[in-house]
Formats: C-alpha cells, sequence, structure tokens
C-alpha cells in the first residue's frame, strides 16, 4: 500500500488506542445492552493481575508503537478502586511509548461514592472524564433505571472539571413522554452547564433488553414517533452549533479541539487493542488487519487469563471488501466524512456513480473525487445512504 | 345389475355447517356400508382443504346397502354435491344424475341463501325433496319455526320432515326408510343403446382420469368400446367399479347405477362434465339435453414471491389443471411483479381454493393481484373483445362501448342487518330486485355487477352482519356501463398489477381510497413519493408519501462495528420481501391489501 494510492492514509494516520473493559456494574439499566454484569464481591487484586498480563501480551505484539490513547470503559469503571487505575496506566507507560498528548478517559458515574475517587483517577493519571449523566430531572433518571440523582450529577460535573483537563457528559433524549420543548430546556441547561464536550444519543430500544421486553409487551407508552425524534435531533444540532460544540459525529458535539481522541480512532479506522471481557480491537499486525474479540463473560476471560491463556478468542482476518464497507460504515458518521481515496484503496472499486448521484441530488450527502460527507440531513438518514451505496456496488451484486 | 326398483339415487342439498357430511357419514355408518374402525369424520371430503373448511368441492360418491322394512335390500346411491355457487355447473349436473334429495336444514339457523339457489336446483332437476331438520337436540333449535320457513320462502311442504340430530345418531333409520318409500326409484331401459352421463372425473395418481357416470338405458361392461358424443374421444373400459365408497370391481352398470370407470385417459380436460356416453358401434344417436362447458368468470394473476419459484409454479398449476379442467391458466409478466400466470376459475371460492392448493401442496408462496371480471370490449370496428386483464385494455379510441357480467344475488340476513345490507348493495352499484321476509329473516335479491362483488363483498357482508348474512348468486347477463380503466402510479410510474377497471362515477372514490390505502402500506423512502390514480392521463386522486427523515444508529464504537455491519447486512437482506418498482420498494402485501377497502 502506497501512500499515493491511498490518499496517504493507513491506521498510522488514526493513531493507535487501547480500550479497557471494566463489566461491572451496581445495577443493569434497562435500555442498556453493553456487556456489563453485577456481582456482589469482585476481588480486583485478580482483576488487576489479568489486566496486566493482557497489557503485556498486547504489548509484545505491538512493540514500539506510539500510544495516543486509553478509554476505560464498561460497565461502570468508576467502581474500579484508583490504585487498580494506577496500577493499569502504570504498566501502560512501561509498555508503550506514550504521545506527548496521551489521552485517558475513564467512563465515571455521577454518584456519590464515584466522587470521592476523582482525585484518585487524576492522580493515577486520567485526563478525562465521561459522565453518564443521562437527564437531568429526577422522574426520568429513575424511568431509565439510574441511581444517582439530578443534584448529585450537577455536583459530580462541577468537581470532574476542577478535577481532570477534561470533562464530557453524555444525556440521552427522545424519552417516554419527552416534548420537543422538555428536550430544548433540558438541553439548554446542559450547555450551560461548560463542559467543552457532549453526547447526546437519542433512546434506542435494543435487543435484550428490559426497555426491548417491556417495549414488545406495548408497557412503554410516549416514545417519539419519527418525526418528533427527527425534530429533536435537528433542535440539538442547531443549540449545540450555537453553543459552540458543534457536532462532529452523530451523537457527539465539542468546542473544536475537544473532540474525543480515542473515539475518532474507531471512526477513522485507526488500531486499537481491546482488553477485558466482551472487548473489540483492530489490530494491523504484519501486513493484515485483524478483528480480535474477547469472551463476553467475565468469569470465562478471568479464568482464561488467570489460567495463563490469552483472554481473547480466534482472530479473523479482515477482507479489503470488509474493511472498506467498515470504513465507510465508520467514517460516514463523521462531519468531516470518508476519504474516497482510502476507500477506493480497499474496495478495488469506486463507489457505485449512480448511487453517489442520487444522494447528492437528494441532498444527503455532498462529494468530490476525493471525498464524500453527509450533510446534516444526511447524517440523520445516514443508514439508508449507507444501504444505497453498498447495495449498488458491483461486488455487491 | 340391479333391478331398477330396488335402486334409489339421491343427493344432500343443505348449507356450510347445517351438517350434510354429517349425516352422510351417519347413513355410511348405520348401513355399514363401512367398517367403524375405518371410519373418519367427514368421509366423504377427501382434500385437506374440503374438511377443514366444511365445504364439498368435487363431487363424490356412496353405493350404500340398505335392508329395509319391507324385507327388501336396496341400493341407495348418495352423490354428495359441491354446496357452493362457484361449481353450480357441477352441482346442476350432479342433480341430473339423481332422481331425488334431502334438504337439510339446521333447526336452530333456518334456511339460508346457498340452500335456496340449490333445493331450486334440485327442483328444476325434477327431484322429489325430503325435508330433514337436523340439530334437533340443540337447545336453540325450533322446528316448528323452521318447518314454517320451509314452507314460506321454499314453497314446500315440511308437515312430514324428518326430525333428526346427525352428529348423536337420532332420526337416521327414519332417514333411510324415507328415502326407499318417499323417493322415486329410477326409470330406464336396459335393452336400449347405452347411454350414460359423465357427473364428473378426476385425476388419480394410480389410475389416470377416473369417470363416474350414472347410466340412463342401456348396460355398462367392462372393456366395452365406448364414445364422449362431445369429443367424439373413444376409448375402451379398463376398469369398471362402484364406489362403496372405496373401490369395489363390477362387471356390469345397468340403468339406474350410478359408478365409475377408468380408460387410459391422461386429462381430466379430456373430459367433459355432462357429455353423453355411448357405446362405439350401436350407440344411441341423440346425447342428453343441457350440456355446456364450465366457463371461468373471475380472472387473476398468481406470481411466485421468490422468482426462482417460478418453474415450481408451473409444474403445480400443470399438475392441478390435471384434476380441474374448469381452471385455466395461461404465462403472464407483470414489470412489478416478474414471471406469473393469469388464471381464470369459476368464482372466488374457486380462486381461494386453488390458491391455498398450490401453496399448501405445492409449498409455495404466491403473489395474487387483483381479481378481476372478464369484459367485453365492443371495439369500433366490431370486434368482441374479451377482457381478462385491465393492463391489457386498449385505447380507449378504439372502444365503442364495454359490457360487464351482472349476477343476480340472494343475500338472507335478520333483519337488523338489513340496513347495512342494502347500504352494501347500493355502494356496489346493485339494483334492488326483490326483498321479502320470513319471520325475522329478510330475503333481498339483488342485481350486482360481478366486478363488485368479486373484491371483498362477501368480506363486507360478513363484517356488517357479524357472520349472521348468506349470499349466494348466478351469473345472469353481460350489460354495457361506464367502466373505465384505473392505473396507479407511484413516484410516476405506471404499476400494473395495480391497474383495474371501475365505474366512472365510482372512479373517484376509488382512486382515493387506493392511494390513502398505498400511502400507509408502502414504507417511507430517502425521498418524496407521489401515488396517484388515473384515468388516461388525467389524475383523479393523488397524496405524498413525505421522504423518510431519521434513520441513523445512535451508538457506533469500536466494539459495535461488527455488530453494525451485520446489522446493516441483515436490513438488506430483509428487503427481498419488497419489489422494486423503479426507485420505490413496494411490499407485497401492498398488491393484495390494496385492493381491500372499506365501503
Amino acid at each position: 500500500m502506497t501512500p499515493d494510492s491511498t490518499g496517504g492514509k493507513d491506521w498510522r494516520s488514526a493513531g493507535f488506542g487501547l480500550y479497557l473493559h471494566w463489566p461491572f456494574c451496581q445495577s443493569k439499566c434497562p435500555y442498556c445492552d453493553f456487556n456489563s454484569h453485577v456481582a456482589t464481591s469482585i476481588d480486583q487484586g485478580d482483576w488487576q493481575t489479568a489486566y496486566l498480563r493482557e497489557i503485556d501480551r498486547i504489548a509484545a505484539e505491538t512493540k514500539g508503537r506510539v500510544l495516543n490513547t486509553v478509554f476505560f470503559g464498561g460497565g461502570t469503571p468508576s467502581l474500579m478502586q484508583p490504585s487498580l487505575v494506577a496500577a493499569i496506566l502504570e504498566r501502560i507507560g512501561q509498555s508503550w511509548s506514550p504521545a506527548n498528548d496521551l489521552e485517558v478517559t475513564l467512563e465515571a458515574n455521577p454518584g456519590s461514592v464515584e466522587i470521592d475517587r476523582f482525585e484518585g483517577y487524576a492522580a493515577a493519571g486520567v485526563n478525562r472524564v465521561s459522565l453518564g449523566i443521562q437527564a437531568l430531572d429526577d422522574k426520568s433518571l429513575r424511568r431509565l433505571g439510574r441511581l444517582h440523582s439530578s443534584d448529585e450529577a450537577r455536583r459530580a460535573i462541577g468537581i470532574a472539571q476542577d478535577v481532570f483537563d477534561r470533562v464530557s457528559i453524555d444525556l440521552i433524549y427522545a424519552r417516554q413522554d419527552q416534548s420537543l420543548g422538555d428536550w430544548e430546556r433540558e438541553l439548554s441547561t446542559a450547555l450551560g452547564l461548560g463542559t467543552d464536550h457532549i453526547s447526546l444519543y437519542q433512546l434506542t430500544i435494543e435487543d435484550g433488553t428490559v426497555f426491548q421486553r417491556m417495549h414488545a409487551r406495548k408497557l412503554l407508552g410516549g416514545l417519539p414517533d419519527e418525526d418528533l425524534s427527527a425534530d429533536m435531533f435537528e433542535l440539538t444540532q442547531g443549540m449545540c452549533d450555537a453553543a459552540g460544540l458543534p457536532g462532529y459525529e452523530v451523537s457527539n458535539h465539542a468546542r473544536p479541539g475537544a473532540e474525543s481522541r480515542h473515539n475518532l480512532i474507531y471512526w477513522r479506522m485507526g488500531d486499537y487493542a481491546g482488553i477485558g471481557p466482551g472487548a473489540h480491537g483492530r489490530l494491523t499486525l504484519g501486513g493484515a488487519r485483524l478483528a480480535t474479540e474477547a469472551p463476553r463473560s467475565p468469569g470465562r476471560w478471568l479464568e482464561d487469563v488467570m489460567g495463563g491463556r490469552a483472554g481473547e478468542m480466534p482472530r479473523a482476518r479482515l477482507s479489503d471488501t470488509e474493511q472498506a464497507v467498515e470504513y465507510l460504515m465508520m467514517a460516514m458518521r463523521l462531519t468531516e466524512g470518508a476519504s474516497l481515496a482510502w476507500y477506493r484503496s480497499l474496495a478495488g472499486e469506486d463507489l457505485p456513480a449512480a448511487a453517489v448521484a442520487e444522494l447528492a441530488d437528494l441532498g444527503l450527502i455532498e462529494a468530490t473525487d476525493e471525498s464524500m460527507r453527509a450533510t446534516a440531513q444526511g447524517r440523520m438518514m445516514l443508514n439508508g445512504v449507507l444501504r444505497a451505496l453498498l447495495a449498488g456496488r458491483q461486488s455487491a451484486r | 345389475m340391479t333391478q331398477l326398483d330396488l335402486i334409489r339415487n339421491f343427493s344432500i342439498v343443505a348449507h356450510i355447517d347445517h351438517g350434510k357430511s354429517t349425516l352422510a357419514d351417519r347413513l355410511i355408518q348405520m348401513t355399514g356400508t363401512v367398517a367403524a374402525r375405518d371410519m373418519k369424520a367427514q368421509m366423504l371430503d377427501s382434500m385437506d382443504i374440503e374438511r377443514e373448511r366444511g365445504i364439498t368441492i368435487k363431487a363424490n360418491t356412496v353405493r350404500i346397502e340398505y335392508p329395509a322394512k319391507d324385507g327388501r335390500t336396496y341400493i341407495l346411491n348418495l352423490i354428495d354435491t359441491p354446496g357452493h355457487v362457484d361449481f353450480a355447473y357441477e352441482v346442476s349436473r350432479s342433480m341430473r344424475a339423481v332422481e331425488g334429495s334431502l334438504l337439510v336444514v339446521d333447526a336452530s339457523q333456518g334456511v339460508e341463501a346457498q340452500t335456496l339457489a340449490n333445493v331450486y336446483q334440485a327442483l328444476d332437476a325434477g327431484h322429489e325433496i325430503v325435508p330433514v331438520l337436523n340439530k334437533i337436540d340443540l337447545p336453540a333449535a325450533e322446528p316448528e319455526r323452521i318447518k314454517q320457513q320451509i314452507e314460506d320462502v321454499i314453497g314446500l311442504d315440511a308437515s312430514d320432515a324428518i326430525a333428526i340430530s346427525a352428529k348423536s345418531g337420532l332420526g337416521i333409520p327414519e332417514v333411510l326408510e324415507a328415502i326407499v318409500t318417499r323417493l322415486p326409484a329410477p326409470k330406464g331401459d336396459a335393452n336400449a343403446p347405452l347411454k350414460a352421463m359423465l357427473v364428473d372425473s378426476w385425476y388419480d395418481a394410480y389410475l389416470g382420469v377416473v369417470i363416474m357416470v350414472r347410466i340412463m338405458d342401456g348396460v355398462m361392461r367392462k372393456g366395452d368400446r365406448v364414445r364422449m358424443m362431445q369429443t367424439n374421444a373413444v376409448y375402451g373400459i379398463d376398469k369398471l367399479a362402484v364406489l362403496k365408497p372405496q373401490m369395489v370391481d363390477i362387471d356390469e352398470l345397468g340403468p339406474g347405477e350410478i359408478g365409475i370407470f377408468t380408460a387410459s385417459i391422461k386429462q381430466v380436460r379430456d373430459t367433459r362434465v355432462g357429455d353423453t356416453i355411448t357405446h362405439e358401434r350401436k350407440g344411441c344417436d341423440t346425447p342428453l339435453p343441457g350440456f355446456k362447458p364450465a366457463q371461468p368468470v373471475v380472472f387473476c394473476g398468481l406470481f411466485p414471491v421468490d422468482a426462482a419459484d417460478f418453474e415450481n409454479l408451473r409444474e403445480a398449476i400443470e399438475k392441478l389443471s390435471l384434476n380441474d379442467a374448469s381452471f385455466s391458466s395461461e404465462m403472464e409478466t407483470s414489470a412489478a411483479l416478474g414471471f406469473g400466470f393469469r388464471c381464470g376459475f369459476l368464482g372466488l371460492l374457486h380462486l381461494e381454493v386453488i390458491r391455498d392448493r398450490l401453496e399448501r401442496e405445492y409449498d409455495l408462496d404466491l403473489i395474487t393481484t387483483a381479481p378481476s371480471v372478464v369484459f367485453k370490449l365492443h371495439m369500433k370496428d366490431g370486434e368482441v373483445r374479451d377482457l381478462h386483464n385491465p393492463a391489457d385494455m386498449p385505447d380507449l379510441t378504439y372502444v365503442d362501448h364495454i359490457d360487464e357480467p351482472r349476477i343476480k344475488a340472494t343475500i338472507m340476513v335478520p333483519d337488523e342487518y338489513l340496513g347495512d345490507i342494502l347500504k352494501l348493495c347500493q355502494d356496489r352499484r346493485g339494483i334492488q330486485l326483490d326483498l321479502s321476509y320470513a319471520g325475522s329473516r329478510a330475503m333481498v335479491v339483488y342485481d350486482l355487477p360481478l366486478a363488485e362483488v368479486v373484491f371483498d363483498f362477501y368480506d363486507r357482508l360478513k363484517s356488517v352482519t357479524k357472520g349472521y348474512a348468506s349470499f349466494d348468486y348466478v351469473i345472469s347477463e353481460y350489460r354495457e356501463d361506464f367502466l373505465v380503466k384505473m392505473s396507479i402510479l407511484v413516484n410516476e410510474e405506471p404499476v400494473d398489477a395495480l391497474s383495474m377497471m371501475v365505474h366512472r362515477d365510482r372512479a373517484e372514490a376509488r382512486g382515493r381510497a387506493m392511494v390513502e390505502k398505498l400511502k400507509e402500506l408502502i414504507p417511507r423512502h430517502m425521498f418524496k413519493i407521489p401515488i396517484q390514480a388515473a384515468i388516461g392521463a388525467r389524475v383523479i386522486a393523488r397524496e405524498t408519501l413525505s421522504a423518510m427523515r431519521k434513520d441513523v444508529t445512535a451508538k457506533c464504537y469500536g466494539g459495535d462495528a461488527t455488530r453494525k455491519k451485520k446489522l446493516l447486512e441483515k436490513q438488506k437482506a430483509g428487503k427481498k420481501k419488497m419489489r422494486q418498482f423503479g426507485k420505490v420498494e413496494i411490499p407485497q402485501e401492498a398488491f393484495i391489501s390494496a385492493l381491500k377497502m372499506d365501503g
């Protein structure tokens, strides 16, 4: 792969990150389909040993790389002892060359117990937190199954802003019985809290969740229809733009420069190692791009690693076509869009001209020879846009 | 050969569910014709569909030996006739093959429209009729009221009607005795040239085509060379038998007898119900009167859901045609639905039965297009053309006028629903011919266009009367009316499978209902879609399906890439249930649902 044929792009242009999955929560939220489990007792010592072993194993394969980002996700990583986080970050520092601007993010719940650990995480090297606020009123928080109160949430945001360099908050909208006006007021309040990054997710009924079972039995009333959720989405874009936090991805908004660098690695097709139960990774090794996946069950993963085996299932090599599809699917989520040169070098063909022209005609995408991006309207219709682009391919016929 | 005065031939006339098949079963059982261990419910309905729907589609027969009270043993031949109007022709043939009928009426429900049509056929055939009141043991039974109704509505003396319960066996010996004492023996001359009526024929996988005959005159023997008088084809009789109801070989059949024969005939199409069979040599001169071939009156397109099933559909249709000469088919191509067949049926029930059999017995998924009737196009050059498919409608400038088939419909309904029925019939361009009452039930007779009935008339009838109405019809005539072809355009493109012939005065309402329904049925696309109904170039109704606004996955991070990619591919696969039409994907169900409208 020469720089010319790819427009100068490969995984290196997007960077290298490390994702660590902590699979435990105090309680399971009814909307969440992530790999999270409620456990009564957790031996953090065993988990520390296991994480360190896995870091060593991956480091051996990726020797000499510059590490751009670390992300503690879950589950609820703010249930980890600060000492466990410190031990992990120390071993990471010994294993790779950290970038000068190494970003270390930890997802945290805004509960009182967690707030008390913020200082410890900062001391361990965490420089960014992503707070799972989800809603700013207590009734909504209870319906979402959250354990914290809105007062705790506000306090957590304030303290986090004092303790960490960068703070992001998550909110869920298009909730039950939420009107456009309700959301406008709530988002306005959220933007007034002064964080430089905000993730705004429309509530999605995911398979295998409590909400999905309720939805199937018609017990989940008051969800918005397509038009209301579209109106909410558009309102969100406008308000965030006005607040100086434009959307850089479908659900992510940041002050320019304050984007989540770790998540950008995913969307720009960089390399990332995934460590911990159920974690996924993408590693380019020996010219092949590999998809890695760890066993989902925390017990099974811990047993494997403690037993001296790799905490990973057999790896899959991604074909060029698979990479091309994945690249398009991920990069088109970004406001900046995708490099068509890179797509072409992976797919071995151009995107179907007829589909591109039609989508451009409908005002859903903007494309040049070298790049393509979804318009604001197109980003809202991204699944349809992707289906149209991918269905018309030569190789898909 | 059986002595004429020891033979009784009869049929049973009844409405669906009034107990015809149960009574037949009981007669068979009580005379020991079938051993108890071989008995299964509804002995004579041999097709699964017949048993499930509780209807008889093909005529069936059984020969029963009955030792009567007079000490003599009689041969009773029961022909179980199709009860539905679609098979009216088969019914009329079966009726001509016997001398009497049992009229079975449910003692709680009373006379229904279908009963009426069939009893008139029986009277036409000169039958002696014995009224039988069934389900007499039900608490709701009102034998006296029903007797009165039989006398009022049918004009039949019901004073010596037999009260029975076919289910429990009550009254069955009286029925058997009445068959012998009240029905006439057949007439005929054993020494005259052979004259036999072809009552029915069907395809048997082992025997080939099996022909049921009623001997009028002469004697038919195994090995005889016989001639079909309509087709002039000559066959040698390989096998001669009677049905008890299993086949029992017999050497000869004499006058008045009913039996079956095989003669190396390959297709049911080679036989004509109602034809006269005689000997090749020394045959009779004049055939039996009244032969006419069955004509399909309702047409629709049948298309495989999966285009790859086209060959399987072709094979299945060929096999079904072997056994059903009244069902016609020819290949059809639709821009929307691909390759399929335009098929003709005797009526809506016939259509449903054939479609069910294709789907069930041949495991096919089918799209059925809107049923259409045969319009007669009177062209300006004097030519008269049959129009089976609205898509084939020629330019109107060449057409002088169009005739459509009209029916005479008889509807029986509790009087509380009468208003709804009258409104329904008026809405469907009906002309009231008669209205009378029998107790609290009204009988309405309407002249209706068949085209208005083939859509969803029967469904509407059932729903406005909560299932209490019964309905029957006969085709009456072809008559001119102001008919036009209405096309449906989706995203500016005509969808041939949705075009239909409508009355000009009703076109706007139909068009409006149709585009509104389609707007509900077609999912939103990435662009807005105009849906129009048009007559020629003139748009008479329009709806716009707005563009989809939001379809995006909220969360997609590193761990989701694989899963979300699969989801995207799955959504692509889900599109198989859609038909691509221009840029628009139309779900298959839209083709059927769009045509079922309210009111």
